[in-house]
């Protein structure tokens, strides 16, 4: 079958964006190998580790699980929108100090969940954050450090958006 | 993932006429968690997918005490479970929908989808005839309706022909004192296929029982409707010697195979903890309704 790509325009990261995808093209491999946005990561390409966790229009989706072409007129925060050029979001800021990371890789899709998290809940229990963050997986850390960071990010940004 | 086609269809007529064009070459696309996974894995090989969401009806979401609850195909399962009076009125069903995938999954994956992929495994399918659910299919042929027990025929496959489509699930409005509860039990707290799943509905007068159904997954290559199993507890009090009766009638309705998951031993014993439970939190909302 011919190879017939489709124009999609989106909002990401809070720009007007538009790209060309072929339909067997994921969200994900379309943020990464299109629009060279590669903060996004890849783990499992089945929908089970999170890795490449994407905000669209204010849920969190596993952007291995979408189609590029699915994405038309849609709102898309990526972790490169999560940073501002004032400096790291707090949540971002807590994962340093917290050391909540390791290798990484994980670390771009427990951001972008964790955001959404504390948009919609500002005091998130601890109980509450590790059900929340059950679709994200980490090989490194243990998840102790990264459900504290969250909690401590709560906490800084002290109910505030 | 191989070349294919994608229409976003914008009327239940133009995807069932898209769909019908190419036969089971084509399918419909509602949030992907399912068909998406089985495209990459080469496990189905499809022309084109036809995309539901855009569709008006298949988004909808309408409940009201008296008609009951339509659920558009394609509405995603938080949308479920975060409308608290379809929460309240519904609690089989809800215990299912928050438990598919983790948040991501939800905010995608339909009960539709879940109905539609036909899994022994899926969640929503023993809660939805639990809630005596029926399902709305449009096709080449005009409209009908299949009740959810008679939905699936074989693992991955349903009572749809070429061309139909599942439009919504209609769930009736519940009795006065009537409580429901879907359970499985999964090696871990989240994001695993259910070795059992039980789902299980009641309506009580007084402690008296006056209807129960009990249904069941991954115990069986299609979702059970254990139809002895509710009848045992039917016109008796709601105790514990009735409920292990049921329980037992449950654990004879199934046909359990042994898996990486467990042997059919352990799936025959889980079956009976699992409908005894079930049938406690039932009866236990049923009281608080
Ligand atoms: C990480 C992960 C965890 C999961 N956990 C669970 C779990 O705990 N429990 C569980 O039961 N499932 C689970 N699933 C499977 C899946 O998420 C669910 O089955 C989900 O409900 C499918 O819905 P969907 O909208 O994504 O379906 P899709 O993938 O879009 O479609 C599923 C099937 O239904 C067909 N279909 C869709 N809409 C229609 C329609 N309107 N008419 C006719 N056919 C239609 C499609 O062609 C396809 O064959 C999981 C999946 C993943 C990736
Ligand atoms: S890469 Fe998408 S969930 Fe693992
Ligand atoms: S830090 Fe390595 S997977 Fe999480």
């Amino acid at each position: 079958m011919a190879a017939v790509k489709t124009h999609v325009r989106t909002t990401l990261n809070g720009e007007a964006t538009e790209y060309l995808c072929e339909p067997n093209q994921s969200l994900l491999e379309v943020l990464r190998d299109v629009l060279f946005l590669t903060g996004t990561k890849e783990g499992c390409n089945d929908g089970n580790c999170g890795a490449c966790t994407v905000n669209m229009d204010g849920r969190i989706v596993d952007s291995c699980l979408v189609l590029g072409v699915e994405a038309e007129g849609s709102d898309i925060l990526t972790i490169e929108g999560v940073a501002t050029p004032e400096g790291l979001h707090p949540i971002q800021q807590a994962f340093l100090e917290n050391a909540a990371l390791q290798c990484g890789i994980c670390t771009p899709g427990f951001i972008v969940a964790s955001k959404a998290l504390l948009e919609k809940e500002p005091n998130p229990s601890e109980a509450r954050v590790r059900h929340w963050l059950a679709g994200n997986l980490c090989r490194c850390t243990g998840y102790d450090k990264i459900v504290k960071a969250v909690v401590d990010a709560a906490n800084t940004m002290g109910g505030k958006k | 993932m191989r070349p294919i086609e994608y229409v976003a269809a914008k009327t239940v007529q133009e995807a069932v006429k898209s769909l019908a064009e190419k036969g089971d070459a084509a399918r419909p696309l509602a949030g992907g968690t399912d068909i998406i996974v089985q495209l990459r894995g080469g496990r189905r090989q499809l022309d084109r997918l036809v995309d539901m969401k855009a569709i008006p009806e298949l988004n909808e979401l309408t409940y009201n005490a008296s008609s009951g609850l339509r659920i558009g195909a394609a509405v995603p399962c938080y949308r479920v479970y975060g409308d608290a009076a379809v929460a309240s009125a519904y609690p089989g069903l809800i215990d299912a929908a928050s438990l598919i995938g983790g948040i991501q999954i939800q905010g995608r994956g339909s009960i539709g989808g879940n109905l539609c992929n036909a899994a022994p495994s899926g969640d929503t399918i023993p809660a939805l005839i639990a809630h005596s659910a029926v399902a709305e299919i449009a096709g080449p042929g005009g409209n009908r309706e299949v009740p959810v027990e008679d939905f699936c025929t074989a693992p991955g496959r349903t009572v749809l022909q070429s061309g139909e489509i599942l439009v919504a699930i209609r769930v009736p409005a519940p009795a006065a004192h009537f409580g429901a509860c879907y359970i499985r039990f999964i090696p871990r707290n989240e994001m695993d296929i259910a070795v059992v799943g039980v789902g299980a509905s009641m309506v009580l007068d007084g402690n008296k029982v006056t209807a129960c159904r009990i249904a069941l997954a991954s115990v069986a290559p299609i979702p059970v409707y254990a139809t002895a199993a509710g009848a045992a507890l039917v016109g008796k009090e709601a105790t514990e010697e009735n409920i292990n009766a049921a329980s037992e009638a449950a654990q004879a309705a199934a046909t359990p195979i042994s898996d990486m998951r467990g042997t059919a031993e352990y799936r025959t014993h889980l079956i009976g903890v699992l409908t005894r439970r079930a049938l406690q939190s039932a009866i236990q909302r049923a009281k608080e309704a």
